[in-house]
């Protein structure tokens, strides 16, 4: 009954070309990301597969965040191939080059992913259920009676059903921060990605959103994970991935990576976090 | 001892600080403000009998109504313009960016008395005025002084000079909105319009709301320059009362009172809408509890 399990069931069918079990959800290609002279990303190669939960890990600069938001389009990448479901995100391809899709062909791409950003960006003129509803009601024109339904469902699950009518002013970081999943839910992405999703709050406001996030992972939700929570990448991921100046340095089992790293640089920083 | 004393009682009487200098600014005052009254009531060239008679007058009080009838549809037209130019100004198109910027830096450039002037010789210009072709055949044309009467110089210079102004607010009230918001909106696959009009605006709004109340009395006053188009206005009523019967003072004092009165109005207004516009501010809206509640119930039965 779990939202996450509609979705990998809504997602095969709806996939695009090849709507296989064995297409891994994200598949990046050589993808490189230069903001003017500045090369963030350089040559990015990893999967997600279905119901995956990958960490990126890294030090701030690393490209993790830039990697991230490469997934749904925030920006556009410089080089590579980047698919999510089987397509290429962004762009379609015709006789080798990429040209770049209408912005309703882009919407309709990033309607289908979650994304959960670092500052919350919970609209603030609307309470807690009208930033869940706008989506599913405004983008994808569902019936106001359902969604209200099913918003306040995700508003329970993440234990504000208490919370519908306040405003995000009156929310605490962490509400905040779980009203934005529940908001992220209300579309049934088949993805999730998450920026940071604990960095902005208070310490003792932490595990709240981690504990949404866990119950995510279990109920079988692709995630994308960009965080700092050592603790948390070695408890939920079934992978992780550490990124330094722009490229993977190092990937494999959570427990492999964070617990005996091999390389020199995933060393260091763990020893600094940790 | 003094601590417990002290936390038992929850506030401690405090010797105050003096002002004696308040005092001073006191006595100041009162002393002017006895002058003040003392030359209005004793000086007749005020001539409060004419005021009284006039401010009622059926001439003053249509210059009234058809300055109202200029702030509110050259405001309109300002705040539609203003809108458009704002968006226009923050698009990605060049071209479409750069006729915004032109349009600006030429209307608030000039002085909006210069502007109404050339829309009143508008026929010195252009005798006549056309819809055809560009470089092909009219197909309708009218003589420019029966198009452009002088209420229709008047909203036009009023109007198009407004827009560039209520473009700056505009622009600057997008701005001040937090990009994550509109990256939050995008992420949910949410087009540009729709951000703008859901996410954006809305949020911009209480920053644009101050600027633009200011807008609207000034605009109210700044109908007054009207007066050079001879459109009777309410200064340019005044202006004909007192040519004829030449009480200046009685009559230009029954004009500003009716502006002071307006602006007043208009400012007590404009603070209604500012709290209107702060609302999600303060806690939980009663409108949504209650729809809340509709929802809830009927679950809670079952």
């Amino acid at each position: 009954m779990t939202i996450a399990s509609g979705d990998t069931s809504k997602s095969t069918t709806n996939g695009a070309s090849q709507p296989l079990a064995s297409v891994p959800m994200i598949k990046a290609v050589n993808v490189h990301k230069s903001f003017g002279h500045i090369e963030v990303l350089r040559g990015i190669d990893l999967e997600v597969q279905r119901g995956e939960v990958m960490t990126l890990l890294g030090p701030s600069g690393s490209g993790k965040s830039t990697f991230l938001r490469l997934i749904n389009h925030l920006e556009p990448l410089s080089a590579g191939r980047l698919y999510v479901d089987g397509s290429l995100v962004g762009y379609s391809e015709r006789n080798g080059r990429l040209h770049e899709l209408r912005p309703s062909a882009i919407e309709r791409q990033r309607a289908d992913l979650g994304m959960v950003f670092q500052r919350f960006n919970l609209f603030g003129h609307m309470t807690a259920l009208e930033n869940v509803m706008e989506a599913p009601v405004g983008v994808r024109k569902e019936k106001r009676t359902a969604v209200q339904k099913r918003a306040l469902e995700l508003l329970d699950r993440v234990g504000l059903g208490d919370k519908a009518s306040s405003y995000p002013s009156a929310l605490s970081g962490g509400q905040q921060q779980r009203v934005a999943i529940a908001r992220a839910l209300a579309m049934q992405p088949k993805l999730m990605l998450f920026d940071e999703p604990t960095s902005a709050l208070d310490p003792e406001l932490v595990g709240e959103v981690l504990d949404v996030m866990k119950d995510l992972a279990r109920s079988g939700m692709t995630m994308v994970v960009v965080t700092h929570e050592i603790g948390f990448a070695r408890e939920v991921a079934d992978h992780a991935v550490f990124i330094d100046d722009g490229v993977v340095v190092e990937s494999g089992e959570p427990a492999q990576v964070l617990t005996n790293p091999q390389h020199p640089r995933t060393k260091a920083f763990l020893s600094k976090v940790l | 001892m003094t601590a417990t004393t002290a936390a038992l009682r929850s506030v401690e009487p405090v010797v105050k600080l003096r002002h004696p200098g308040r005092w001073i600014t006191y006595a100041v005052a009162a002393v002017l403000a006895a002058m003040l009254v003392n030359t209005l009531l004793t000086n007749n060239n005020f001539g409060w009998d004419v005021v009284g008679h006039y401010i009622v007058s059926g001439q003053i009080l249509s210059g009234l109504v058809k300055t109202v009838e200029l702030t509110v549809i050259a405001m309109a037209i300002g705040v539609a313009l203003g809108g458009l130019l704002a968006v226009m100004r923050l698009s990605s198109n060049p071209a479409v960016s750069s006729f915004a910027s032109a349009y600006i830096w030429f209307f608030r450039g000039t002085p909006v008395f210069v502007q109404l002037l050339f829309w009143g010789y508008a026929s010195a210009l252009y005798p006549r005025l056309g819809l055809g072709v560009p470089f092909g055949p009219t197909l309708l044309s009218a003589e420019t002084n029966s198009l452009i009467t002088p209420f229709i110089a008047a909203i036009l210079g009023l109007g198009l000079n407004e827009g560039a102004y209520m473009a700056e607010i505009v622009r600057g009230g997008i701005l001040s909105v937090d990009r994550g918001q509109t990256e939050a909106a995008q992420a949910l696959g949410m087009s540009h319009l729709r951000t703008l009009r859901r996410i954006v605006v809305p949020q911009a709004m209480r920053v644009i709301i101050p600027p633009t109340g200011n807008q609207v009395i000034s605009m109210l006053k700044t109908t007054s320059l009207v007066s050079v188009l001879a459109f009777p206005e309410l200064l340019y009523s005044a202006q004909l009362v007192y040519s004829q019967n030449f009480k200046t003072i009685p009559l230009l004092l029954t004009a500003s009172l009716w502006y002071l009165l307006m602006t007043s109005v208009l400012t007590i207004g404009q603070h209604y809408l500012e709290r209107h516009f702060s609302r999600s501010d303060r806690g939980p809206s009663r409108r949504n509890i209650a729809a809340q509640n509709v929802i809830q119930q009927p679950a809670e039965a079952r």
